[in-house]
């Protein structure tokens, strides 16, 4: 919303005077809640450029992008300007900001020479001027415009200062000036400029009637007719103002209108009476498919939930509260109108607003919520502002003023505790001091009770204020104008310990373990394309967007191995091969949709591009170490998208908790990887949830180990998992460490096989192994692996 | 001397052997030479060991005692010549052995290996830490959430027009219970607040952050997916001067001593009276950094507690943008490229 400064001045006198410093006005008004974004100064003159005549233009042959100009301000003296512009011929009358000027962009004109020559000031353009946005070129005044005076003059400038504010939803009234007006100048103890008195009608009766069909949604609609107008320009001082809020002058009555509803808040129109069919109003729902021209010219298909303003014979003419008719404007001819002023219901202007997808100056006003009970001031002052263009105006009898039920009552309050205030504000006000603050806002103290926390308050509700209905909302009227910067600064005294919790701390755990092993971290997509699933080779079934950014970006990511590889391929197209990545995010599966919400869970993805399955497992054991997990690596489930014979699915007890190996090489075709990728994806809502066991002491031998190496000639379908696991438990307690040191495949090992050998360390706690217990292990070790088709070589 | 030691050939023999000995050692090139002459000399069949078996043959134990006096300083000044001799040439070999070993520590063949935490990440931790400081726990929640907590629980029933601020991103989950089209992308982190309160008895002192999600066309300073972090206190007897205080207390402890917190009126449907904070940076510049207020008595009620027991306050702000402006980022769409060029810089 622009306010204009002088505008508001008129509404409060004393507030916003011509001239003052606008500075702190706008200090006071961001910290009354209405927060100033700009400044403007709306044709702001330039102090120093005035007018002068081109006499000639000449190129010089070493410039190519500015050309010499001479030109007389009207003393006779011949002045040099260097100029970048070249639209100006001889005989024209252009703005010359001559030297000491300071530009309104803060740059100060000084003689500054080029290839040696002075420039004795600076040509301007309307935008250097503040004057519009036309940098094209010169402007180029009218040619009788007298020479040396002051620009503004010639053009018969007056500047206006506009704050532009960035209004909140709870200040419905500040949509028209008279609430800022009324917020700051109860803030500076300013009384308001009395309002236009009632309207008093002269004329014979004659009237616009109106039918309410949906008082639900219409709760008052008012109609007052106005005979002996003529339609003409309005007063400039009215145009500049409309101009500098941000409207252009139409004529004088559409501008009264325009005019009303930014001071007011009260948006209103004026029908020619003389062609709204049967003289009157009827405002009922569309019906569904019902069409209508607005007077954009665009064609608007209702719903049955749409408001729509009929004449008397239900031809629509307007859909209420947001746009009129294409036929509804007044034309020149015009000389009877109906004024309207309407209240609607809000939530319905919003829902129809976004429904048909249409805003305009009346439904944003509407959807806030206007004050049903501010129309008749409105229609006093249509009247005032139409009698400075109308001098023959006349105010017939029988306006009409229909309510509804749902119209809210004129006389709203609630109770307010004082206790209350000061248990929110942590203020110490008493009854006098929160009256006194909001009187004069219209929150009005009717009566005062004591209760059984002390005094109670009835405090009526202004009409205007459609955002206030209870208490808090009072409490917080309080709060604006005892003021924010006054409630002073309170640490709580918390009984609380500030600490992450154990699952938080094992994140950052994995991070720094992750960071550690060299792999740096992304964030990625969390929406996926249609055909990304297929790519990945990962089930269609997944959760969509129903109202994406991109139509075809509408799949809610259930795994994170889309958005790594995609990575991967992106930095591999800029010759950045090898990237280690990791991500911990949100992945969201649809499940079985057997839950109120999908089975969400915070997972980790790892793609080591240029890696293969065994770096993999190498970071998950590197992992399961230092975080203290365990998780089953099976081989024999290879899940979906990954390498048939490189990949393993990481199970805890039946649930599957992760995959590891390699993504499937087609799978990296489909997303442009050229490299070979290592994966890991672990579901850290399991594994990190799991508590890990805190170490218990064993004692470390004070006794000699001896170390017993065996080689094993096993065939490929023996995991070594499974020998390892063999050994382990045949070697019983004398094995302190096992460590697998060689694996070969050639010459001498028959093909399907290989062979794996292992060093295993055997120490006893209480004394020196003698080699009988050795030779015992390793028979003991040899037996039991050879059962799983392991034959120890020679 | 004694008439014995001129007669006695032994004490020549040993003198012989003392002295070629020396010669020997002080001649050795290496420290192996040294064990060899040593084990030569001293060692069971060493040449002064064969002496000693001599001694035996001898007549007198005159002649005894001197040849026996005589050996065992020969041995003396062998062992000590010995030591002597191997100790120079260890330090010697030792010295050859470093040299050889010079090494250019500036020749760096391999990158260090440690990897970059996303900046996101790096904001978000030194946030929290900083809350942690301030006796706040950190909560957590979904980020695919229902009607009813994204919206309505925070006062704003189906028909609330500020619903229309949020450009909500819309699922087609329907579980058993909720209606079709109310599963949505959480559109702040604000839904926390209510199940931390529905889970939690207070007092409750959280900060919660994570990612949201808004229908936003990318540009430099928006992201569909972007992260923020909210802080909910629930407690007896707080006040709108405790959420100054706290401000204020976080804006020192995050940003410097040198800074200070403001409050101005706003407009939020879950908390009145609201507010946004600035920060005032020691320069006089403003930064407009979140938005704040007393938790409206709907929400405490959604959350299943009595308003007239407990009060409270929330605040909330970006994530994204404490990083942007830490390491004056241009274009936040760079902070999700994944571009390994951009993530090392950090």
């Amino acid at each position: 919303m622009k306010f204009v400064l002088s505008w508001l001045d008129d509404l409060a006198p004393g507030i916003a005077p011509v001239g003052a410093d606008p500075h702190p006005l706008a200090e006071r008004m961001t910290a009354l809640g209405m927060q100033v974004e700009e400044i403007l100064h709306v044709g702001l003159t330039v102090d120093g450029v005035i007018t002068a005549r081109v006499l000639r233009t000449e190129r010089h042959p070493d410039a190519a992008k500015v050309h010499r100009v001479w030109v007389d301000a009207g003393d006779g003296v011949e002045r040099h300007v260097w100029c970048g512009a070249f639209n100006m011929a001889p005989g024209d009358v252009i703005p010359l900001a001559t030297p000491g000027t300071t530009m309104p962009d803060g740059r100060s004109i000084e003689p500054r020479p080029i290839l040696g020559i002075d420039s004795q000031g600076m040509l301007c353009s309307a935008r250097e001027l503040g004057l519009g946005d036309d940098h094209s070129g010169i402007l180029i005044l009218p040619p009788e415009t007298p020479l040396g005076v002051p620009y503004a003059d010639a053009l018969g400038l007056e500047s206006e200062v506009v704050f532009d504010v960035d209004l909140t939803r709870n200040r419905p009234d500040c949509w028209g000036h008279l609430g800022a007006a009324r917020d700051v100048a109860a803030h500076l103890g300013v009384e308001l400029a009395p309002a236009t008195p009632p309207l008093e009608a002269a004329g014979d009766a004659r009237s616009a009637s109106v039918e309410i069909v949906a008082g639900d949604r219409c709760h008052r609609f008012t109609t007052v007719v106005l005979s002996g107008v003529r339609v003409t320009s309005s007063p400039d001082w009215m145009a500049r103002r409309l101009a500098a809020a941000g409207m252009r002058s139409i004529n004088n009555v559409v501008d009264v209108s325009n005019y009303v509803m930014l001071e007011l808040n009260q948006p209103n129109h004026a029908y020619d009476l003389d062609t709204l069919g049967g003289h009157g109003f009827r405002i009922r729902l569309a019906s569904d498919g019902e069409q209508m021209t607005t007077l954009d010219g665009v064609v608007r298909t209702c719903t049955a939930e749409d408001l729509l303003i009929c004449d008397a014979h239900d031809v629509p003419i307007g859909i209420a509260g947001i746009m009129g008719g294409l036929d509804s404007e007044i034309t020149d001819g015009t000389s009877v109108v109906a004024i309207e002023i309407a209240s609607f219901e809000q939530t319905g202007i919003t829902r129809s607003m976004n429904r048909l997808g249409l805003r305009s100056e009346a439904s944003g006003r509407f959807e806030r919520g206007v004050d049903p009970y501010g129309i008749d001031r409105a229609h006093a002052r249509i009247v005032e502002l139409l009698r400075l263009t109308c001098p023959d105006l006349v105010v017939h009898a029988g306006a009409v003023d229909a309510r509804s039920d749902a119209l809210a009552p004129a006389d709203r309050s609630t109770e307010v505790r004082v206790s209350q205030v000061n248990r929110i504000l942590g203020t110490s006000l008493d009854t006098s001091m929160i009256s006194s603050l909001i009187a004069p806002i219209g929150y009005v103290t009717r009566s005062v009770a004591v209760g059984p926390s002390g005094d109670v308050l009835t405090v009526s509700l202004p009409s205007w204020r459609t955002d206030s209905h209870e208490e808090i909302d009072v409490v917080e009227e309080v709060a604006r104008h005892h003021g924010y910067d006054n409630i002073g600064l309170a640490v709580p005294n918390s009984t609380m310990h500030g600490r992450l919790s154990p699952i938080q701390v094992r994140r950052r755990q994995l991070r720094e373990v992750l960071l550690g092993a060299g792999l740096s971290e992304a964030i990625t997509a969390s929406f996926l394309h249609e055909d990304d699933l297929a790519a990945a080779h990962l089930p269609a079934d997944a959760i969509r967007i129903t109202n994406p950014l991109q139509a075809d970006e509408d799949v809610l990511r259930p795994t994170m191995r889309v958005g790594m590889l995609q990575a991967i391929a992106f930095n591999e197209s800029h010759r950045r091969s090898g990237v280690q990545l990791f991500e911990i995010g949100h992945v969201y599966p649809p499940g079985d949709r057997s839950t109120e919400l999908p089975p969400e869970y915070e997972g980790l993805s790892v793609a080591l591009a240029g890696g293969d399955a065994r770096a993999a497992m190498q970071l998950w054991r590197e992992i399961a170490k230092a975080m203290g997990l365990g998780a089953r690596v099976d081989q024999s489930r290879v899940p979906a998208g990954m390498h048939p014979t490189r990949s393993a699915t990481l199970s805890l007890g039946k649930d599957v908790v992760g995959a590891v190996g390699e993504i499937h090489p087609d799978v990296c075709d489909a997303f442009g990887v050229t490299e070979r990728v290592a994966w890991l994806e672990l579901d850290l809502s399991r594994l990190l949830a799991v508590e890990p066991k805190i170490a218990q002491w064993k004692a470390t031998s004070r006794f000699p180990s001896t170390d017993l190496d065996l080689a094993f000639v096993v065939p490929d379908t023996v995991a070594a998992e499974k020998i390892d696991k063999g050994i382990r438990q045949a070697a019983g307690t004398l094995l302190v460490d096992l460590s697998l040191f060689d694996v070969f495949r050639g010459t001498g090992i028959e093909p399907g096989s290989r062979s794996l050998a292992y060093r295993l360390r055997l120490q006893a706690v209480d004394r020196t192994l003698t080699d009988v217990e050795v030779a015992a292990v390793k028979d003991k070790t040899v037996a039991t692996v050879s059962k799983m088709g392991a034959v120890l070589r020679g | 001397m004694s008439d014995i030691d001129r007669d006695l050939p032994l004490l020549d023999d040993v003198a012989a052997a003392r002295d070629a000995g020396l010669a020997r050692i002080l001649t050795a090139a290496s420290v192996d030479e040294v064990v060899g002459i040593d084990a030569d000399l001293l060692g069971k069949k060493g040449s002064l060991a064969l002496l000693k078996t001599r001694l035996g043959s001898l007549a007198t134990v005159d002649e005894k005692k001197a040849a026996g006096q005589a050996l065992n300083a020969a041995t003396q000044a062998v062992t000590d010549a010995i030591a002597a001799r191997r100790g120079e040439l260890a330090r010697a070999e030792r010295a050859v052995q470093l040299e050889r070993e010079r090494i250019d520590l500036t020749e760096e063949l391999t990158q260090p290996r440690r990897g970059h935490p996303h900046l996101v990440t790096q904001a978000w931790q030194r946030l929290e830490d900083v809350f942690i400081g301030l006796g706040f726990q950190v909560a957590e929640g979904p980020e695919v959430e229902t009607d009813f907590y994204n919206f309505e629980a925070l006062n704003m029933p189906r028909s609330h027009p500020a619903r229309s601020g949020f450009d909500t991103l819309f699922t087609d989950y329907s579980g058993p219970l909720a209606e079709d089209g109310t599963v949505l992308l959480r559109t702040h982190t604000s839904p926390v607040q209510i199940r931390v309160m529905q889970t939690i008895e207070p007092p409750i002192y959280m900060v919660m952050p994570g990612r949201v999600f808004r229908r936003d066309t990318p540009d430099a300073t928006h992201m569909p997916v972007f992260h923020q972090i909210e802080g909910l206190v629930i407690d007896r007897g707080i006040t709108m001067a405790h959420l100054a205080g706290t401000i204020d207390a976080f804006t020192k402890a995050f940003f410097g001593g040198a800074f200070t917190s403001r409050l101005r009126p706003n407009y939020f449907p879950f908390t009145e009276p609201s507010a946004e904070f600035d920060i005032q940076r020691p320069d006089g510049s403003w930064i407009e950094l979140g938005g704040c207020g007393m938790v409206h008595p709907n929400v405490l009620r959604a959350g299943g507690l009595d308003p007239e027991e407990w009060s409270g306050f929330a605040f909330g702000f970006g994530i994204d943008r404490m990083a942007r402006e830490r390491h004056g980022i241009d274009d936040i769409r760079d902070m999700y490229s994944n571009d390994i060029r951009f993530i090392e810089q950090f």
